[in-house]
């Protein structure tokens, strides 16, 4: 591995062809791996609780990534970002922490288990639910979407883009109509953050569910809920109570944010990497990563679509989808393919049903699944080209 | 006169801004370092009532400028005590 220091995109070549960025992002910018060990070195204390020198170091990391983050994502205040384990943490503190038994939620058929989970529980507890359908390529009906909003809905619940097929969903648009049926959006953005531009205000994104382990760069363990401003702090309940370093003569939860939704020892260390990535990510561009992104997705697209025997699943055009895809090829089953790309050509990628089950019930894929191979930053057009070869190697010998 | 970054004295030099959360205080402390005003974050005085454990410490004359500076950049106060 030859390392990514400096803001290049990639120096020296990987042993390993990585197509698993939609699981998490590798390798990380050196500039992370240096900021979580000299966050160890030197900050290590407990952020914001004691009062001495390194217990307040570590708390300025953790401002500082809370406002990097807040102005990433444009939210309003630093302070309306709650910080989490992951999207999965996320998105369950906003759908448990506002949603009550009458309530109703409208979501997709291209859903994570993230999403799906926690719902169908919520649903066990009394909360409607309607799950609208996509078409084959993973987009969302929005006929059926305007008709299930024509029902009183609390929340809509969507992907950003579909961690299967990469099928980008049209967010503004959803938001404009969620909204005009009096419902809050929230929007799970654990496949885009870093990747596609988004702004919670200009968006409508009233809470925003992102990982910092994937298109941020950060590492694992690291994620958050933003609020948009139509979110007040006494419409989320917390989902862990506990300190907070605040009202400690208290018994009660405090109310103001973020200590209202942020209780026990934080992952400083992670944030400290998830804030260089985010910064390494910013001097690139959004938009930048976006064009590296989309080339390399379009020679594996083009490619693997000329491969006789090989069914390409989600959207025609790169445009429309992040760079992640899915694929099956006649004859071999999926387990078979994701073997043998990684023993015979170091190519790791993910097969079988992703998490996302609906997904693959709306594509015609349950349950075996598909081979997903999915790009990232530091994804070269030579691996994709590559990774093209092998799977018509993998073709040819199926035939 | 401003000896905020120097060391403790409790001859009414000094002020302590109080918080309601620790991010508040980081983010005065922040605030303030970038206006170029000397502050210190410290343990809050056991005689101050807090809701936070963390203060700033400021020059007590300051105080008028260090309260418009902080509600300028949005930061919310629990109160300005003198030390």
């Amino acid at each position: 591995m030859g390392g990514t220091s400096g803001g290049r995109f990639q120096i020296g070549v990987s042993e390993v062809i990585y197509l698993d960025n939609a699981a998490t992002s590798w390798p990380k910018p050196q500039v992370v791996i240096e900021a979580m060990a000299d966050f160890l070195e030197t900050a290590g204390g407990n952020p914001g609780r004691s009062g001495h020198r390194l217990s307040i170091e570590a708390g300025r990391v953790l401002y500082d990534a809370r406002e990097l983050v807040a102005e990433f994502f444009h939210a309003s205040d630093p302070f309306r970002v709650v910080f989490t384990l992951n999207a999965t943490h996320a998105l369950n503190l906003a759908m448990r922490g506002i949603l009550h038994p009458g309530d109703r939620v409208v979501t997709t058929g291209m859903e994570h288990n993230s999403v799906m989970r926690p719902l169908r529980q919520l649903e066990r507890e009394g909360i409607g639910l309607a799950v609208v359908p996509c078409d084959q390529t993973g987009l969302v009906d929005m006929e059926a979407y305007r008709q299930a909003l024509s029902v009183t809905t609390t929340m809509v619940v969507t992907t950003h883009a579909s961690n299967v097929t990469g099928t980008i969903q049209p967010l503004e648009q959803m938001a404009r109509l969620a909204h005009e049926a009096g419902a809050l959006l929230l929007l799970d953005a654990a496949q885009t953050a870093g990747v596609l531009p988004i702004d919670v205000e200009a968006q409508g994104i009233d809470l925003l569910a992102f990982t910092g382990h994937k298109g941020l760069q950060g590492p694992t363990g690291t994620g958050g809920l933003v609020l948009g401003s139509a979110i007040t702090e006494t419409m989320i309940s917390p989902l862990v109570r506990g300190g907070t370093g605040s009202r400690s003569e208290f018994e009660e939860q405090p109310e103001r944010l973020p200590d209202r939704l942020e209780s026990g020892t934080p992952n400083t260390v992670g944030l400290a990497g998830l804030k260089a990535g985010l910064e390494y990510v910013q001097r690139l561009t959004v938009e930048a990563v976006r064009e590296r992104e989309l080339a390399v997705v379009h020679i594996l697209e083009q490619g693997l679509a000329a491969i006789p025997g090989v069914h390409l699943f989600g959207p025609e055009a790169a445009e429309n989808r992040t760079a992640t895809l899915s694929l099956r090829l006649e004859g071999i089953p999926v387990d078979q393919v994701g073997l043998r790309l990684d023993e015979d050509f170091a190519i790791l990628a993910r097969v079988g049903l992703q998490c996302a089950p609906a997904a693959h019930r709306t594509l015609g894929t349950f349950p075996e699944g598909t081979v997903r191979l999915s790009s990232g930053l530091f994804t070269t057009e030579a691996e994709a080209r590559a990774t093209v070869d092998a799977v018509r190697t993998l073709a040819g010998e199926a035939a | 006169m401003s000896r905020a970054g120097s060391s403790h004295g409790a001859d009414g030099t000094y002020g302590a801004v109080v918080f309601h959360s620790t991010s508040a205080a980081i983010r005065a402390d922040k605030t303030l370092r970038k206006a170029a005003v000397e502050a210190k974050l410290i343990p809050t005085p056991r005689e101050i009532s807090s809701d936070c454990g963390l203060a700033l410490r400021i020059s007590f004359e300051e105080r008028d400028d260090v309260v418009a500076l902080l509600t300028a950049a949005g930061v919310e106060i629990d109160g300005v005590h003198r030390l």
